[in-house]
């Protein structure tokens, strides 16, 4: 029944782009961990962490176009639900480090050794056991989005005013999580992480597993996604997106609707944030900064809202010049962010796959004048 | 109050207006309107721009609430106090003045959308369209006429498709009763034509209220009329006698 429902979403295109990410996900860790490094197909750490890295970013991306695209929520604050998910890994890694900090202390991480905490806070327990933290980055994201989603939707707030809620929200998470008696390792943050259920994080072995499991972890998404908006329940969200107030005419409770893939891309985002916290090693309160869910947002515009490829497609290309150019010309950055902003905005409203589109119906178009 | 409440609940009215008042910044669209459908029947309003035609609909279907006044449906549900989705539920049906039609779907699956079923998230995740659904659909693509343009993008749409496809959707909700909002605004003579026909084959089965200026067309439905003005009811009659009121008249020319 489920698997039926999972299968159907997938055209053949959907499909190909599937087998493609899980290709990304297996070839390069092999490459890594079974060349010598004299290889000219060898891929360095640095490579797969990099890479691994912008995997994450993709199933962001998916996921805010899950909202945007297909239900026209545009959350400016899916930063939040991914950093959230990554503080939930964070608290995991952090109580592995056991006795090996700085301060030797087997109970207490050194952030709190060093701000006099004399025992561990409430909201730490059971993040020592991986059982427990796993669900919780799902849970922790999820609850915020059902609280924040439940208030906004049935009182209506849609447009301008909700963009506004959730970057306010990632706003405020920001500076809640700078402040040191929060227990969160303060502006800080959380890092020199060792272990990952009982593996070294810092080991090829495991990074290279880590790497596969983010690009598992986004085909997992492209298929859940694929599954959502091509069944009847996608129809209907693609419908209150583009008229919601028809749809109420209709007799649909549009917040449920709403609530549902708000709490899903939520979910999604958070398990991102949980993958790229040990292969980044580090979590601090910056990853709430209100400019991080802007430029989710951008990933999915570049590569075309309301699909399922461009979303990925997005993140990859946006990333990568970021990276390009932050190294080379770091001044610039900024700058390229903006144009890229302007210029997708007024040139390429449907993104990158929606310029596939556009060429698909010009040569329909010239072929049937050819023929008339 | 309470009496005349009673009275609407025990009366067969379909849809019982009663002193319903919508003011917008103290400027009364509709001031102290009653209005009284009869099951099966198909009614006409007619009235110039702004004599708040629409506005009743709103209140009629949640989307605005009345300042004062009563509207009851079938008898018994207090409409004043339920919202769009409920009162879609219980069965009003309505079509917008302006056609909106869900662009991005096929014709066919704005007709599924409408269709009566489920409507909850968690059942449509799951569901697909049923044989009896399917075969629900192909009979409503033949009344409105579109069985060839099934897969076509409701974007790409004419103006008057979209008016048909909307007809369309409210005979797939299979609402009680339609509220039909300027259907024939933008059509050719034979496309108005056509329309009337349609409506009349629906009223067979469904109660309805039609908005309408076009007087050809109301003239083509053959039915009662009732004419609006500043937000009450002027007149009511067949077309022949409305327009032979001299009020009718003097609101029509004085403008
Ligand atoms: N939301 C609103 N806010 C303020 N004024 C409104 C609102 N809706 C309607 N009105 C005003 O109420 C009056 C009645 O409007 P309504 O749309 O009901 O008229 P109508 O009879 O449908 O006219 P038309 O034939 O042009 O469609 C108009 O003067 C209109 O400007
Ligand atoms: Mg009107």
């Amino acid at each position: 029944m489920i698997q039926r429902f999972l299968w159907r979403g997938l055209d053949t295109r959907l499909r190909l782009f599937i087998g493609l990410v899980l290709l990304v996900g297996i070839v390069p860790p092999l490459l890594n961990l079974l060349l010598p490094p004299s290889s000219p197909l060898y891929v360095p750490a640095y490579v797969l962490q990099l890479v691994g890295k912008y995997l994450c970013y993709a199933s962001l991306a998916l996921a805010v176009d899950l909202v945007w695209g297909y239900c026209g929520i545009l959350s400016l604050g899916h930063a939040a639900f991914f950093a959230l998910g990554g503080y939930c890994m964070g608290m995991y890694l952090m109580r592995q480090i056991g006795s090996r900090g700085v301060y030797g202390n087997p109970i207490l991480p050194d952030f709190m050794v060093f701000l006099n905490y004399k025992e561990l806070p409430w909201f730490w327990h059971g993040f020592n056991h991986f059982w427990f933290a796993a669900p919780m980055i799902v849970i922790v994201p999820s609850v915020l989005a059902l609280a924040l989603g439940w208030f906004a939707f049935r009182s209506r707030v849609t447009g301008v005013y909700l963009s506004i809620i959730t970057q306010a929200m990632t706003f405020a998470l920001m500076l809640a999580f700078f402040r040191n008696d929060m227990g969160l390792g303060g502006n800080n943050g959380m890092t020199d992480f060792k272990d990952i259920l009982g593996f070294p994080v810092q080991a090829d072995g495991t990074r290279a597993t880590l790497y596969f499991a983010s690009a598992l972890v986004l085909a997992l998404f492209l298929v859940i996604a694929g599954a959502v908006v091509g069944s009847r329940f996608g129809k209907a969200l693609m419908a209150v997106r583009d008229a919601e107030s028809r749809m109420r005419f209709l007799g649909y409770r549009v917040e449920g609707y709403k609530l549902f893939v708000f709490v899903l891309s939520a979910a999604m985002a958070g398990i991102a944030g949980a993958l790229y916290v040990p292969q980044v090693g580090i979590i601090n309160p910056s990853e709430f900064s209100p400019g991080n869910s802007i430029e989710a947002v951008l990933w999915v515009a570049v590569g075309g809202r309301g699909t399922l490829i461009g979303p990925v497609i997005g993140a990859f290309l946006v990333n990568f010049a970021k990276t390009y150019l932050t190294g080379a010309l770091p001044e610039i950055w900024l700058f390229a962010l903006g144009a890229l902003f302007v210029a997708v905005t007024l040139f390429l409203p449907r993104g990158i796959v929606g310029l596939w589109g556009q060429y698909k119906a010009r040569q329909e178009r010239t072929k049937r004048t050819a023929t008339a | 109050m309470n009496a005349s409440a009673h009275t609407a609940r025990s009366t067969s009215a379909l849809l019982y207006l009663s002193g319903v008042t919508v003011s917008f910044d103290g400027f009364r669209a509709l001031n102290n309107l009653s209005l009284l459908v009869e099951p099966g029947e198909m009614r006409a309003i007619i009235g110039p721009n702004g004599a708040g035609k629409t506005t009743m609909m709103d209140v009629i279907t949640g989307k605005t609430r009345p300042d004062e006044g009563e509207v009851v449906f079938d008898g018994q549900a207090d409409l004043t106090k339920l919202d769009e989705a409920e009162i879609a539920t219980l069965g009003i049906g309505r079509k917008f003045q302006k056609p909106t039609v869900f662009e991005s779907h096929t014709v066919r699956d704005n007709l599924l959308l409408a269709l009566a079923g489920p409507r909850s998230w968690y059942r449509l995740l799951a569901a697909t369209p049923t044989k009896a659904e399917n075969d629900r659909l192909d009979e409503i693509l033949t009344v409105i006429r579109m069985g060839a343009q099934q897969h076509m993008l409701a974007a790409r749409l004419s103006h008057g498709q979209k008016q048909w496809l909307e007809i369309g959707m409210l005979l797939a909700q299979d609402p009680k009763l339609l509220l039909v909002d300027e259907p024939v605004a933008g059509m050719t003579d034979v496309e108005t034509e056509t329309t009337a026909a349609v409506l009349r084959e629906i009223n067979k089965s469904h109660s309805v209220v039609v908005v309408e200026h076009d007087m050809s067309f109301v003239r083509a439905l053959g039915v009662k009329v009732t004419v609006l003005h500043e937000g009450s009811m002027l007149a009511e009659g067949s077309l022949d006698q409305v327009s032979a009121d001299p009020r009718v008249v003097e609101v029509y020319l004085g403008r």
